[in-house]
């Protein structure tokens, strides 16, 4: 990256890091941040404009556009924390598992999530929403089944790596068991390649749900979220475009400040690359999805 | 000749897995925490007593033993026959006639544009390796991943067609209407695409037969256009081929967003309402789609590489 190399990789990932962290407190600190209630109604201050009873003005129904973006962090943020800590709890047991043992098991494991990475991943999610039903609990499971896939992938071919190097042979001539070999030797060597792609794979995650709330089959409208609040407010495109800018914008920021962080933790090397990018499927875009 | 019987092995090849498909797109059904019968008769508005759902399982065919069903709804599939849709009780195969050429027109607009932008993106950033042009390139591939399509779109919308009022804003009457949808649903592929023809072409460009050819005395041109550009597009052609699908999935939103009367938008309605006929056709569109598309990008990679055709398969080339 550019930047990184004029400003330097420490100065560039502090801040970075501070930003994010400044957009998690707001989110956490939402209650008392918040100028107003996010759900309260109050017809009478539709639509307004900015001023300093509403910095960024009301909606369509006269709620808070600023209360209800510092909510949104909140549903948003703990969602994807939810769905990537799922993920890699899954991940970590069936990857390492398949990695580890290899032969039949690992075989079996990794054609299914060949055969389900071989699909699109959006549309198979709206696939499994129409199954499940809508509403943001399916759409947390769902995003978790199809995540996994790839996390287990990705570790799995981490740990066939690990198995071969010669301080696991020595762990096993001492007589540690599997386990212990696992849990001492092997997953702590996981975590900084898994930071790398968790800080990538954040931002798709974020997509994805406010890609499945915009269609509405995620978080449903009075909760604010993001994607939704987009969806509420594209009827006025034309006339209040603040409505569908604010949340957009909020998006975008944390996305892109998550991919940015998660390239320059990468580096040049192939780290960088996101696990949906693997070498049997070259190019994965919107969520997902999309 | 030998492309030929490739073509032929290839397509032999996609009968089991479109088979498959088919069985799980069937499957779908009877993974539905809700009977069938019980969607079919919530959505007709007719109170689901035992005497009706046993009617409408006759009717749908429901009370016959799974494989025969089965057999019997792949049969109809055979005639092009997709089954009833549960709200508008119109055949899902007239509302596909309709809508289907929308959608592919607008996914196949996008992936030429997406080509017809990366490749000339892809090579200048190759050639001026972090100058500004790459460095653009880089920022493009960057929003391409943070930008979400419904955001991009609206965005599109707003400057474009608000503002400046350069293209329509909803609708497919004329070609105008597909512009912006197809820009939405190209500035993610270009993204990758012209990343993936940069790192292509600057790993080619080191072979030797590139040596050879500027030892020849070739211009930059030839040298692009006859050896290295064919060697490096290879990653960018599989890519293409497997976005096919994804294109086809972008529509969903994208369908959406700009009121195009095409299968994403069909499909979203159905699955608000569980109408299953719709969704399991949509699904085996889907699978039909995404295996043509990696077959077309099959072919065309092996014959810019003619190595693949020889040898079989292309693992051993790799």
């Amino acid at each position: 990256m550019l930047m990184s190399r004029l400003l330097g990789k420490q100065l560039v990932i502090s801040v970075l890091t501070t930003l994010l962290a400044l957009i998690t407190l707001a989110g956490i600190f939402a209650p008392f941040l918040a100028p107003h209630d996010p759900n309260l109604v109050d017809l009478s201050h539709k639509l307004n404009s900015p001023s300093l009873e509403f910095p960024l003005g009301t909606d369509q129904l006269g709620r808070c556009v600023l209360s209800r973006l510092l909510y949104g962090t909140r549903v948003t943020l703990s969602l994807t924390l939810l769905i990537v800590a799922s993920c890699v709890a899954i991940a970590l047991i069936i990857g390492s598992i398949a990695g580890y043992v290899g032969g039949l098991i690992d075989n079996i494991l990794m054609r299914v999530c060949d055969t389900i990475l071989s699909f699109p991943s959006f549309i198979l999610a709206i696939c499994l929403i129409s199954i499940w039903g809508v509403g943001w609990q399916q759409m947390v499971f769902v995003l978790i089944t199809i995540q996994s896939v790839y996390y287990t992938r990705f570790i799995r071919g981490l740990v066939t790596n690990l198995r071969q190097q010669n301080y696991i042979l020595a762990a096993k001539v001492c007589g540690s068991s599997p386990f212990l070999i696992m849990i001492r030797h092997i997953i702590p060597n996981l975590l900084s390649p898994l930071v790398i792609v968790v800080t990538l794979e954040i931002g798709w995650v974020i997509m994805d749900i406010s890609a499945l709330s915009f269609i509405g089959l995620g978080v449903q409208s009075p909760t604010p979220e993001w994607g939704a609040m987009i969806n509420e407010g594209k009827s006025f495109l034309l006339s209040h475009p603040r409505l569908l800018l604010a949340p957009g914008i909020m998006i975008f920021c944390v996305v892109a400040l998550f991919n940015l962080l998660g390239e320059t933790l990468g580096g040049k090397k192939g780290t960088t690359k996101s696990i949906r990018k693997s070498k049997k499927e070259p190019v994965e875009g919107l969520g997902g999805t999309q | 000749m030998k492309l030929f019987v490739y073509v032929w092995k290839r397509l032999a090849m996609m009968v089991p897995v479109i088979l498959g498909t088919t069985f799980v797109a069937f499957l779908l059904l009877r993974l539905t925490p809700v009977d069938p019968a019980r969607a079919y008769l919530s959505v007709s508005n007719i109170i689901p007593t035992e005497e009706t759902i046993n009617l409408v399982r006759h009717q749908l065919g429901l009370d016959q033993p799974f494989w025969l069903q089965y057999v019997h709804w792949l049969w109809q599939l055979c005639h092009l026959n997709f089954g009833i849709s549960f709200i508008s009780k119109i055949p899902v195969s007239q509302e596909l006639v309709v809508r289907l050429p929308v959608t592919a027109t607008l996914a196949v607009l996008s992936l030429i544009i997406a080509i017809l932008v990366s490749i000339p993106l892809g090579i200048a950033s190759a050639l001026h390796k972090n100058k500004f042009i790459d460095h653009c390139c880089r920022l493009l591939a960057f929003l391409g991943a943070s930008l979400p399509q419904f955001l991009l779109a609206y965005l599109l919308i707003y400057f474009v067609s608000v503002k400046f009022d350069l293209f329509p804003l909803q609708g497919t009457e004329t070609w105008q209407h597909f512009v912006l949808p197809s820009i939405t649903l190209a500035l993610g592929l270009i993204a990758t695409y012209s990343r993936l023809l940069r790192n292509g072409l600057l790993e080619s460009l080191e072979e030797p037969f590139v040596l050879y050819a500027k030892a020849r005395g070739l211009g930059t041109v030839a040298l692009m256009g006859r050896h290295v550009l064919r060697h490096a597009i290879r990653p960018v052609v599989t890519a293409a081929g497997m976005n096919l699908g994804k294109l086809f999935a972008g529509t969903v939103i994208v369908e959406q967003i700009f009121a195009m009367p095409g299968i994403g938008g069909y499909f979203l309605e159905a699955v608000y309402h569980r109408d299953y006929p719709v969704i399991q056709s949509f699904v085996l569109i889907m699978a039909i789609v995404f295996v043509l598309g990696n077959l077309i990008a099959d072919v065309v990679q092996a014959y810019l590489d003619p190595r693949l055709t020889q040898q079989g398969t292309r693992k051993q080339v790799e």
